[in-house]
């Protein structure tokens, strides 16, 4: 059995200028102890995707089905969601530096953590803290546990974050951009000790980032978001080598050259859509290259384009056209050209 | 954190120094007989000049300034002009009234106010919110005379012609001599004044409370597992206070330099009432004490909150 389901999940917020639709429709499952990669542009959903799971997103209306070891997690009571959160699903954020409450002490904000979810009395829960300090690998934990956030640097917040997500052992933990906005090496620290920890503790991880090259060093499988849609699904290899998507080789290609996989992601030219109101048909049409007719008017479905490993792509071009070398392109180009203007005859290919 | 205080304390009393000439000078630039005044209209000129005299009138206006500050360090405020009180003796007797109402009424507002507010940020846009709201306005936007006679005619003065005199209209009771009716003679007055202040604490909070609850690390809270009720309390209302606390300091203090109209309004001899009788009068002993007093408070009260800003906030270095 999957450890999460998540099935068909949309989340729109209701606010002055119209419905936002944040989320529209996502779907997708996790084994236990695996990784899933969520990349997308800024506003892509990923970020509301992930908190609707825990009930974080509120305001928000919210429909479909998200089954966490069988129960749904969209249905729970907040009291039920209370024992889910931290104890079983843990989240860490994208900004360390505002992501401690500033007037408590690190360690006064783990044991809280510790003392929500098991009997434990306050020493046994601060040794416990101490201990989980060390492990992630900051430095004197038996004396820092008593600063207050301001004293540690960026890092050591992101890392104090961490292991307060580890706290209970949770079965999934929620990474959101978790080193964003931190600098290139301490991203990379960061990453290694995220990696290390998920192997101690056997934990899935859901890893939310803009970042492809995070991505390539850990995820076992990516799922794509475009405007509140999954683009493209896939496991790493094939994300990498045999990309489907336009969007998906666009990210791709945006990564320059000279600086490899680490870089982050140069925009793809034009703006994401208003998700209040949304392009007709694929949402990505208006800045696709390889736009058809039928683009602008029906929506694509996530759809097979390899069997093994099963990796879908949710694109009117043929199914076939995967990858981005040069002989792919131009046929993705003659594929577009005849879905263009003229009357297209169904399946004259 | 030493020089701190010294500095505070230094620049404290030189605000208070200034204050006292000031007031010293306003009284010799005014207008104002004060001799033929405490003498009545029928004073012959002997008379007068005999009053000038005894309260050292006749001096240059630097030496009874030197003969005013020789006094006050040795903790001498002088007598008044009209009866041979001592001014010590009338602040002493005016103060504990308006500790009396200043603090009742603190309590009222600052527990009222900030509930009302929490509650309206927690659910925005709810009924609960609105009422507050609407309460905030009514309580910023109503002369605080108005609330004051509003409530004796409410509470006093209906329900005592319908035979249930449940509230005396005014008077003093001190609590060493009877603590009910000590608060019962208060009843009225802490409401009104809390009812007009707590205005600003249910918008202070409740903007506090909304810009908080934003803030990431709420959402980390959140993400822990504790009650909401937890997350609120512990964790919102605790970052959104520190601007709270400060408001609180200041107008506490300045509440307890007098609270001119409500003493007025419901008879309670305190130090706002004193204030009022003795600038009619031009009574300038009492005057300057008042005033000082009321200064003396602020002052306090600044450095204070500037100490408890930092006790409640650990960024935060006293320099
Ligand atoms: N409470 C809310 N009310 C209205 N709109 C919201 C709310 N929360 C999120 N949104 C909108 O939902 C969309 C998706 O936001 P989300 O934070 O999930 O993006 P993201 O993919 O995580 O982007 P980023 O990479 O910048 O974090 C955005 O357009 C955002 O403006
Ligand atoms: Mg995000």
């Amino acid at each position: 059995m999957s450890l999460l389901e998540v099935s068909d999940l949309r989340v729109s917020f209701r606010t002055a200028d119209g419905e936002v639709q944040a989320v529209r429709g996502v779907s997708f499952d996790l084994e236990p102890g695996r990784t899933l990669g969520i990349v997308g542009e800024s506003g892509s959903g990923k970020s509301v995707c992930t908190q609707t799971l825990l009930g974080l997103t509120t305001g928000a209306k919210v429909t479909g089905s998200a089954r966490f070891e069988g129960e749904d997690l969209l249905t729970m009571t907040e009291d039920e969601l209370c024992s889910v959160r931290g104890a079983r699903i843990a989240a860490i954020f994208q900004d360390p530096l505002s992501s401690l409450h500033p007037l408590y002490r690190v360690g006064w904000q783990i044991v809280e953590m510790i003392q929500a979810h098991e009997p434990v009395s306050r020493a046994v829960a601060r040794r416990r803290a101490i201990d989980l300090l060390g492990s992630v690998g900051i430095p004197h934990p038996a004396q820092r546990i008593d600063d207050y956030p301001h004293q540690f640097s960026g890092g050591m917040r992101q890392r104090a974050l961490i292991a307060m997500a580890l706290a209970l052992e949770p079965k999934l933990v929620i990474a959101d951009e978790p080193t964003t906005a931190l600098d290139a090496t301490v991203q990379a620290q960061i990453l290694d000790l995220l990696l290390r920890l998920q192997q101690e503790h056997g934990m899935a991880l859901i890893m939310i980032t803009h970042d492809l090259g995070v991505i390539a060093g850990l995820a076992d499988e990516v799922m794509v978001m475009y405007a509140g849609r999954a683009a493209e699904r896939a496991d790493r290899r094939g994300l990498y080598y045999r990309a489907h998507h336009p969007y998906t080789n666009g990210l791709l290609e945006s990564i320059p050259a000279s600086s490899g996989a680490g870089a982050r992601l140069r925009p793809i030219p034009g703006q994401p859509p208003s998700l209040i109101r949304l392009p007709s048909g694929c949402a990505f049409h208006p800045r696709c290259a390889f736009a058809m007719d039928r683009c602008r008017t029906e929506q694509p479905e996530l759809a097979v384009v390899e069997e093994s490993p099963r990796h879908t792509s949710a694109c009117w071009l043929p199914p076939d056209l995967l990858g981005t070398n040069e002989q792919v392109k131009e046929d993705r180009r003659a594929a577009s050209a005849a879905g263009r203007g003229g009357v297209v005859e169904e399946g004259a290919a | 954190m030493l020089r701190f205080l010294l500095r505070r304390l230094l620049s404290g009393v030189l605000v208070l120094w200034l204050i006292s000439v000031f007031t010293f000078g306003l009284f010799f630039v005014a207008p104002g007989d004060v001799p033929r005044l405490i003498c009545g209209r029928l004073c012959t000129q002997t008379q007068i000049n005999l009053i000038t005299k005894q309260l050292g009138l006749d001096q240059p206006i630097l030496t009874q300034y030197w003969h005013f500050l020789d006094r006050l360090f040795h903790g001498d405020l002088g007598y008044s002009y009209y009866n041979s009180e001592s001014v010590n003796t009338l602040i002493g007797q005016a103060l504990p009234v308006t500790i009396s109402l200043a603090i009742g009424a603190a309590v009222l507002w600052l527990v009222g106010g900030v509930s009302i507010g929490v509650i309206s940020a927690v659910k925005p846009r709810s009924l609960l919110d609105r009422a507050g709201t609407i309460l905030a306005l009514i309580g910023l936007s109503m002369p605080s005379f108005l609330i004051g006679i509003l409530l004796l005619y409410f509470l006093f003065f209906l329900l005592t012609t319908h035979g249930m005199d449940w509230f005396p209209p005014s008077g003093y009771v001190p609590i060493t001599s009877d603590p009910v009716e000590w608060a019962h003679h208060l009843v009225m007055p802490w409401c009104a004044l809390a009812f007009i202040t707590a205005a600003t604490y249910i918008r202070l909070t409740r903007n506090q409370m909304l810009e908080v609850l934003g803030e990431d690390y709420i959402r980390t809270a959140r993400s822990k597992g504790i009650s909401r009720r937890r997350v609120t309390i512990r964790h919102a209302l605790r970052a959104a206070l520190t601007p709270v606390v400060t408001q609180f300091g200041i107008d506490l203090a300045t509440l307890l330099g007098g609270a001119i109209v409500t003493e007025q309004i419901f008879g309670l001899p305190g130090l706002g009432r004193l204030a009022v009788t003795s600038v009619v009068r031009q009574d300038q002993p009492v005057v300057i004490a008042t005033v000082l007093l009321a200064a003396v408070f602020i002052v306090l009260a600044n450095i204070v909150v500037d100490l408890l800003y930092a006790v409640l906030d650990p960024r935060v270095r006293l320099t």
